[in-house]
């Protein structure tokens, strides 16, 4: 469904992703792993439009969208968090997750002029998508609090809220369970089967490798910005390239 | 805000003439108005769309100068000229937006300082159009139909009022739409409103171009009001002191840019003798703000009631589980 | 031709002052990537307190000009403790405005004190040298030897000691230079007192040839967030070759095109390049 080709971006002379080429299947839960400063985020921010690729060429679902900007990107079904995230804090959950649905939707100057029919209908939808996506992520209860009053955990969760109210066909998570307890980890990893059991293909870096082993379906390393081994988790777990790669590198590859 | 406060606000705003002591402070009171109107404007770029724009009162003063120039200069009545001072500074907001809403953060501020700097050279020094350092005299006043007189203090104020409810009203309902959202969505971080589907460039401009013609409409009003301006209009202290209007009334917020505005300017009107020493006091206040209370009067006024709204549910829910559970456990204990 | 060579002299004087100002500007922002809206503030408190020196104590302009580089450059770290400090985590917005708010009460109290009124400051270099029919009053040359010794120092300062160094690394790396140990707050505090003390001194080199008044900072502080733009935010070659650029705009604007206009110059370069690049001129990865 996502299928990258020979995906180069340099910064200046410095090549922070060089030539990946992979191929991630609808409906499964891909791990991007490697050490620090491999590439990873780099690696999103070029499927997601935010950085344009030297060379390469990313295609979502046969559709060339390697030289889309960000928000067009968005809008043909990739979801993405980020490492920290932004929200308006003296605001409710829900009022923070309405403008998830924005994209779908036609609304504009004049609509809110008049407050237009449609505008009132688009504004009921993005409400309803908002209250869905909260519930799917378990924080339904939760919805008229303040973000400022929940916890780091329930935070992340609304992050993935956000994500999936813009009805994604795929998320990109960028280390989502970073800064969580085992037992939070192990709730997201729970979540990410949920999603793609709806139909979602998942996306995420990580570096807690006993929740990409247990999670994922294939693992793709990447190692300065290289691609240096693909595979389900036991492949992965055996090869003496990664296992390298991490010695080398000073990652917690707890197994 | 409840509908009985504003409702409650309104109508002291529509006495207010009558309870006023003179027509001097009739006048002062429709100048906060008109301050007011620009300063919801800076609400709309920078409370509510994050982005620091240090030109707005040069878009104030260009408003100001189309009108002036517009009546005095080429015979236009005013209601025409106010139209001609709103699709000017739409416009220029429109142009100076495509340039500048490209720039990062900081380098949007700078920029934005630098324009209304320009703004400001262009109306002293360009002689043959704005009269330079003369200024623009015998402005026309708002054209009654011969059913009222504009120059007078009272029927100007009530003018002003109306303009200012319905800038208000127009706020009201962006920010509560799609449209306010997504420029809130914006102001938490471009990179997540642009993976929102969220065009930047597009949202960004259309604030832009909002808040200059807010400003526009504030300065047409204005010059309307006191019917002669200078190159004073668009000195950089007017887009100072709405910075703080905004921020001491609560940044992004509905209510705030009222507040502050009326607040700060009747506060110093009082304090007249502390006119030369204004500065000495609202520069620490806009940092003591900016640390402590970087929400406002507003804000931190409607955090309080959400937190004391939040507090009383959960007790209620309790409350009613202890219910229950006394109901249950005096019905376990009877069929026991 | 003597009158292009006296623009060439105007260029380099003007580029100077612009170039001290914007190096301390530079500095700040570089290192702690905020733009200090209050520097200008700080420029036209350096001129007033060596005219306080000179005119009310009646100390030597050298005397003068090392007393008002020593109370700005306290002032400017009074800024980054009290100020920019507590915001160091805030949205960019905040810091923003609450330099403004130094900016603003730093002005009333000037005002307060010397009332509003443009003032003459004298320095003992009032003389004029002749090299063969090209007129160079003192003063100008020494605003372009000073300004040349004054960077000099600097470069060598950042590059040959240890407290130099610890300011470049944490231009470059700030979270590595915090690893190895290196007190950020320290670097803070001295990279404001370096860009005070620079901001005074520029202020008083050019105080004799222009005056002195409570709102001369914000003409300069404008420019010289164009030169950094210009040349480069946190490079020290930048700002001076920034500073030259826009002075030398001036000077050959201002005389061969129009005097009233002149200022705009600066802005009309902003305007352009920003419209082209809207990254800058020079930019060091992401910013």
């Amino acid at each position: 469904m996502l299928k990258v080709e020979h995906l180069t971006k340099m910064f200046g002379g410095l090549a922070a992703v060089n030539d990946v080429s992979v191929e991630f299947e609808t409906g499964k839960i891909n791990a991007i792993i490697g050490p620090n400063g491999a590439g990873k985020s780099t690696f999103f921010n070029l499927i997601s439009g935010l950085h344009q690729p030297t060379s390469g060429r990313i295609l979502l679902d046969g559709v060339d969208v390697t030289h889309l900007p960000s928000d067009k990107v968005a809008r043909l079904g990739v979801g993405r968090t980020f490492q920290t995230t932004n929200l308006f804090e003296q605001a409710t959950v829900l009022d923070n997750l309405i403008v998830g649905h924005r994209l779908r939707t036609r609304s504009g100057l004049w609509d809110v002029l008049i407050n237009s029919k449609r505008l009132q209908r688009e504004e009921k939808a993005a409400r309803d998508k908002a209250q869905e996506a909260l519930d799917f992520v378990e924080l339904g209860h939760v919805a008229g609090q303040f973000i400022a009053d929940i916890t780091q955990e329930e935070r992340k969760r609304v992050a993935f809220a956000l994500a999936l109210a813009t009805d994604p066909k795929i998320v990109l998570l960028d280390e989502p369970a970073a800064g969580v307890n085992p037992e939070e980890t192990a709730s997201f990893a729970r979540l990410m089967r949920k999603m793609v059991d709806k139909g979602l293909t998942v996306c995420l870096i990580e570096h807690k490798m006993d929740m990409i082993m247990n999670l994922a379906d294939k693992i793709m390393v990447l190692d300065h910005g290289e691609k240096i081994a693909e595979g389900t988790p036991e492949e992965i777990r055996n090869n003496p390239v990664v296992i390298e790669a991490y010695l080398g590198g000073g990652e917690d590859a707890a197994a | 805000m409840k509908p009985g406060a504003k409702l409650a606000m309104l109508a002291f705003a529509l006495v207010f003439p009558f309870l006023a002591s003179n027509e001097y402070q009739v006048y002062v009171m429709a100048s906060a108005f008109v301050w007011a109107i620009a300063v919801y404007g800076l609400n709309i770029i920078t409370g509510y769309c994050g982005q620091l724009n240090l030109a707005h009162g040069g878009f104030f003063a260009i408003g100001a100068y189309t009108l002036g120039l517009l009546t005095a200069d080429a015979g236009w009545g005013f209601w025409p000229a106010l139209l001609g001072a709103l699709f000017m500074t739409a416009v220029l907001g429109f142009l100076v937006g495509i340039v500048s809403l490209r720039l990062k953060e900081h380098y949007f501020a700078i920029f934005t300082l630098c324009v209304g700097f320009i703004i400001y050279l262009l109306i002293d020094k360009w002689e043959e159009l704005t009269h330079g350092a003369i200024g623009v005299r015998d402005i026309a006043a708002p054209y009654g139909f011969g059913l009222v007189d504009f120059t007078d203090t009272t029927p100007f104020y009530y003018l002003v009022l109306a303009f200012l409810v319905f800038a208000i009203w127009f706020m009201g309902r962006l920010s509560r739409s799609l449209l306010g959202r997504t420029f809130i969505a914006i102001r938490n971080g471009d990179e997540l409103a642009q993976s929102l589907g969220i065009n930047l460039m597009r949202n960004k401009l259309l604030a832009f171009v909002l808040s200059t013609t807010y400003a526009g409409l504030a300065g047409a009003l204005y010059a309307g009001m006191v019917r002669i301006i200078g190159p004073e209009e668009a000195n950089i202290n007017h887009t100072f002191d709405m910075i703080t209007y905004l921020l001491v009334g609560g940044i992004g917020t509905l209510t705030g840019p009222l507040l502050g505005t009326v607040g700060i300017v009747w506060i110093t009107q009082s304090l007249q003798f502390l006119e030369e020493y204004r500065m000495i006091i609202f520069g620490p206040l806009l940092v003591l703000l900016v640390i402590f209370a970087p929400r406002g009067i507003s804000g931190s006024f409607l955090t309080w009631m959400h937190r004391k709204a939040q507090s009383l549910a959960p007790g209620k829910k309790q409350a009613q589980s202890k219910v229950t559970a006394a109901k249950q456990a005096g019905e376990a204990e009877n069929n026991a | 031709m003597t009158l292009f060579l006296q623009q060439i002299m105007n260029g380099l004087t003007l580029g100077s002052i612009y170039g001290l100002v914007a190096l301390g500007l530079t500095l700040v922002y570089g290192i702690l990537h905020i733009p200090n809206f209050a520097h200008g503030a700080l420029y036209m408190v350096g001129a007033f307190m060596s005219y306080f020196f000179m005119v009310d104590l009646g100390a030597h302009y050298w005397i003068a000009m090392a007393g008002s580089a020593a109370v700005v450059a306290i002032l400017a770290i009074l800024c980054e403790r009290l100020v920019f400090h507590p915001l160091r985590n805030s949205p960019p917005i905040h810091d923003k405005i609450a330099a403004i708010g130094v900016l603003l009460f730093l002005e009333a109290v000037v005002q307060m004190f010397w009332g509003a009124d443009f003032r003459r400051m004298s320095s003992p270099f009032t003389g004029i040298m002749n090299f063969d029919g090209l007129i160079i009053p003192e003063q100008r040359l020494l605003i372009i030897v000073s300004a040349f010794a004054l960077v000099v120092a600097l470069q060598l300062f950042l590059r040959k000691t240890m407290t130099g160094a610890t300011i470049i690394a944490m231009a470059q790396n700030r979270e590595g230079a915090f690893l190895v140990g290196i007190d950020s707050n320290r670097v803070a505090m001295m990279t404001f007192a370096i860009s005070g003390g620079l901001a005074a001194v520029a202020a008083t080199l050019y105080a004799p040839i222009n005056l002195v008044y409570p709102a001369m900072g914000h003409l300069v502080i404008m420019k010289a967030f164009v030169i950094i733009i210009l040349g480069g935010m946190g490079s020290v070659p930048g700002a001076i070759a920034g500073g030259m650029i826009i002075g030398f705009a001036e000077a050959f604007g201002g005389f061969y095109i129009s005097t009233a206009y002149k200022d705009i110059i600066a802005f009309g370069l902003l305007v352009l390049i920003l419209s082209l690049r809207p990254q800058g001129l020079f930019t060091k990865g992401a910013h």
